[in-house]
């Protein structure tokens, strides 16, 4: 079935959605899901989005710019985070008269907390300017946005599988993508095509992230000859419930939960004495591996606690009535009575899909761009989170550079031809499907999937050094060579899982070489990306973007200059 | 590790003419959940195994189905707290595409029919609306819905009437009636005061047990009717 459209969107999320709220304005649009789009990952988010609203103390857009600059470690570009900062005011408004029902203070303002890397004054201390509700925003906002979705007549695909985004002449001409009910192939003619498909956790054995976080999109567009930009920082979040990496929001230490070793000490005041427990992702999960590392994990084993029973019992009851319910089920522990065992977990991607301010993808390090094509959110990088996101910044990414995509999409939209998909594009599709099909060995994809997920775990995560990371290269080599040999049992065309699972693990081993390889390619440690050979950063070599390119097996790194404004790299304490 | 019999309805009605029983003994450890058990068998004994799941932890709403009789997502359902026998089945009332995978199309229509967002055509102030926390109180866990379809499905009264527009639909429909920022109850409350709207609920609370949530959605659904009479008298004084 072939579809012609304006915009097409891939992914339901908040970048996708927000989207589509601004490109229905002045155009037809269809929103292509995986899933329902409530089930996105986006709805997963907890603890909050991020604007100086200054509701519950005083706060600036000023500080918002320099407290993520510094939490990047100086990789994010300035001009991008600035325009983040800048308008985030007006989209946490904007996301409310939209219906979004966040908690509220006594006055019935927005309610702010504390979060980690947030502070006032360039540092003195934390500020309250996560906005949430309760611990259930990033459920909230997408539920708003795609309830303003309806009246706007947005055409939603739910349940269809991208299978090729069709890039020509250097002019995006849509998507080709299955129906996963009936295994009918449907193609998207567009103007312009957004992915906004969200992130890739799925590499890592343990991971926030949901089953649907296979970065689809980044590798068909990598395979495509575009670049993917700083792959190598991938960001742990510190405190996973130990065994299952389920998040536990950073919300709660800003409500006053502190991280405890097996001496009961409160160990983050040495790691960052001015605001301790709430340093950023990456300070925390190093500081807890070593920890660890170093003889002090709980009971001798590798976790350490996350200790809540100082938040008042009617705060974590209020706040956090989600977490506590996932402690109870999961872990079988109430939080208000003992402390929880956790682990840094993946959880949000940095790199991914280089474009501008305005979502347009960029063909090279040297700000080419692809017509007719856009990226936004967790699967982009614009990049305004540099090698560390703080938290609560990446919901505030989604919807003000979802929009700014949706804006610039309808502006080029007025001038562009449709795409026009071609037969070869097609049937090239369809045979990717047939040959998965018909493959024959001796592989099962539960046991390959789990070896690329355990070999990224074990030399890949919080600590890495060149000898594992070459180790690691070789390793996905083996598995993409075993990944030849996988065989399905499901030839159905109706609903078949299997054929997604192995299509999906495809993009699995591409984007772990990526991310390997970008890796072993950084010698020095920054934000997210820590070498043990290289443990200090190296801003006279490394004040750079990498941009990564697909040469045949391997992959070719080129580097782009970071654009540095307002503040010049300094050592990065808190 | 102990061993678990998952008794598992299978389906595929493009290729079958009727649903078919089938048994898989799976290892689990105490702390696995149902899904992981369901994984187990897709990766280690049966690819053609069919499920939807996402997050794993309860809040996008993939994976519920009917386990031993009750509705549930499987992955909040925990291995220790199940006996050896477990009988998994797709949700009840909808069309089984394959297996566990439900044809939820209908379900999600119903929705649409209450205006599922809030509308408000006043010119918006230039910060946020204020809401007190009293305001936000009645529809905080209102919102807490992840449209996993449970409730509807676990529902006797659509059984017999498809019609229905079932609770999920009512609890939507209650969101905005009673958000403080939303300006259109009228048209709302119309469009759920019909015979196979408000009026079909007869509280037999299957939902309210049904719902992963805990949200006590027949409770929701009796305010809305109470709302519904006040404003029939205040209209007919």
């Amino acid at each position: 079935m072939i579809h012609q459209f304006d915009t097409v969107i891939i992914g339901s999320g908040l970048a996708g959605l927000r989207a589509a709220i601004e490109a229905a304005k002045y155009g037809s649009v269809a929103v292509l899901t995986k899933l329902f789009p409530t089930r996105s990952h986006s709805t997963s988010a907890q603890g909050g989005i991020g604007a100086a609203l200054g509701n519950e103390e005083p706060d600036s857009p000023e500080w918002h710019l320099y407290d993520t600059v510094k939490g990047s470690d100086y990789l994010g570009d300035q001009d991008a985070i600035e325009i983040m900062c800048e308008d985030a005011i007006r989209t946490i408004v904007e996301l409310e008269h939209l219906g979004v029902p966040f908690s509220r203070t006594t006055e019935g303002k927005i309610a702010q907390r504390r979060f980690g890397g947030h502070t006032r004054n360039f540092g003195e201390a934390p500020v309250r300017r996560a906005c949430y509700s309760a611990d259930r925003t990033g459920h909230a906002v997408l539920s708003a946005l795609y309830e303003q979705c309806k009246p706007l007549g947005i055409n939603f695909f739910s349940e269809f599988h991208v299978l090729d985004i069709v890039i020509e002449n250097n002019k995006c001409h849509g998507v080709i993508a299955l129906q996963i009910e009936n295994g009918e192939i449907h193609v998207f003619n567009a103007k312009s095509t957004l992915v906004a498909s969200g992130g890739y956790g799925k590499v890592f054995k343990t991971t926030s992230n949901a089953f649907a976080s296979t970065g689809d999109c980044l590798s068909i567009l990598f395979n495509a000859g575009l670049p993917l930009e700083d792959m190598e920082f991938f960001q742990f979040h510190p405190t996973g419930l130990y065994g299952l990496g389920i998040l536990i929001t950073e919300g709660v230490r800003g409500e006053g939960g502190v991280l405890i070793n097996v001496q009961s000490e409160r160990f983050m005041e040495r790691y960052a004495p001015a605001i301790k427990d709430l340093a950023p992702r990456d300070m925390a999960s190093r500081a807890i591996m070593t920890e660890i590392k170093e003889g002090r994990g709980i009971d001798g084993k590798d976790y350490v606690h996350l200790d809540l029973t100082r938040i008042p019992n009617q705060v974590l009851s209020e706040r956090f009535p989600e977490i506590t319910t996932f402690c109870k089920i999961y872990m079988g522990i109430d939080p208000s009575e003992k402390p929880i065992p956790v682990l840094p977990t993946a959880h949000y991607a940095m790199g991914g899909i280089p474009t501008d301010a305005d979502g347009r993808v960029l063909n090279d390090e040297k700000a080419g761009v692809i017509k007719g094509l856009y990226a936004a959110g967790e699967c982009a990088c614009v990049s305004v989170h540099g090698a560390n996101r703080l938290g609560c910044n990446s919901l505030l990414d989604t919807v003000v550079f979802g929009r700014r995509a949706g804006i610039a999409m309808a502006g080029e939209n007025k001038n562009a031809e449709r795409g026009n998909i071609h037969r070869d594009a097609i049937d090239n599709a369809a045979s990717l499907i047939d040959l998965t099909i018909k493959r024959k060995g001796d592989q099962r994809i539960g046991d390959v999937r789990s070896e690329l997920q355990t070999d990224m775990m074990d030399l890949c995560s919080v600590f890495r050094n060149e000898q594992g990371l070459k180790e690691l290269v070789s390793k996905i080599s083996i598995i993409e060579d075993k990944a030849e040999h996988i065989t399905l049992k499901d030839k159905s065309k109706i609903f078949n899982t299997e054929l997604l699972d192995a299509i999906e693990f495809g993009h699995l081993i591409n984007l772990s070489k990526v991310i390997a390889s970008s890796a072993l390619q950084r010698e020095e440690s920054r934000g997210a990306h820590f070498r043990d050979d290289f443990p200090q950063r190296d801003d006279a070599d490394w004040l750079k973007h990498t941009f990564a390119f697909k040469k045949e097996r391997v992959v070719e790194f080129k580097h782009k200059p970071v654009k540095i404004t307002k503040f010049q790299p300094e050592e990065r304490k808190y | 590790m102990k061993t678990y019999n998952f008794k598992i309805k299978r389906f595929n009605p493009s290729e079958e003419s009727s649903p078919q029983w089938q048994e898989f003994s799976v290892q689990m450890d105490p702390m696995e959940r149902l899904l992981d058990g369901l994984i187990k068998i897709k990766d280690n004994s049966d690819g053609t195994l069919t499920f939807r799941r996402s997050c794993a932890h309860g809040i996008c709403g993939s994976c519920a189905m009917k386990i031993n009789g009750k509705n549930g997502l499987a992955c909040q359902t925990l291995i220790k707290n199940m006996p050896e026998r477990i009988t998994i089945e797709p949700l009840a009332a909808y069309p089984v595409i394959k297996d566990l995978v439900v044809d939820m199309t209908q379900f999600f229509m119903k929705s649409e029919e209450v205006l599922p967002y809030l509308i408000n055509a006043e010119t918006p102030p230039e910060r946020e609306r204020l809401q007190s926390k009293d305001e936000q109180q009645k529809i905080l866990e209102s919102i807490t819905c992840i449209m996993c379809g449970s409730c509807t499905s676990s529902c006797p009264t659509y059984w017999s009437d498809k019609e229905y527009l079932g609770p999920a639909a009512l609890l939507k429909a209650y969101r905005f009636i009673f958000d403080s920022r939303d300006r259109a109850f009228d048209e709302r409350l119309g469009r759920i005061i019909h015979a196979q709207g408000l009026w079909r609920c007869h509280s037999i609370y299957n939902c309210v047990e049904a719902c992963p949530k805990e949200i006590d959605i027949t409770g929701h659904i009796t305010e809305l009717k109470r709302l519904a009479v006040k404003n029939f008298f205040k209209r007919n004084k």
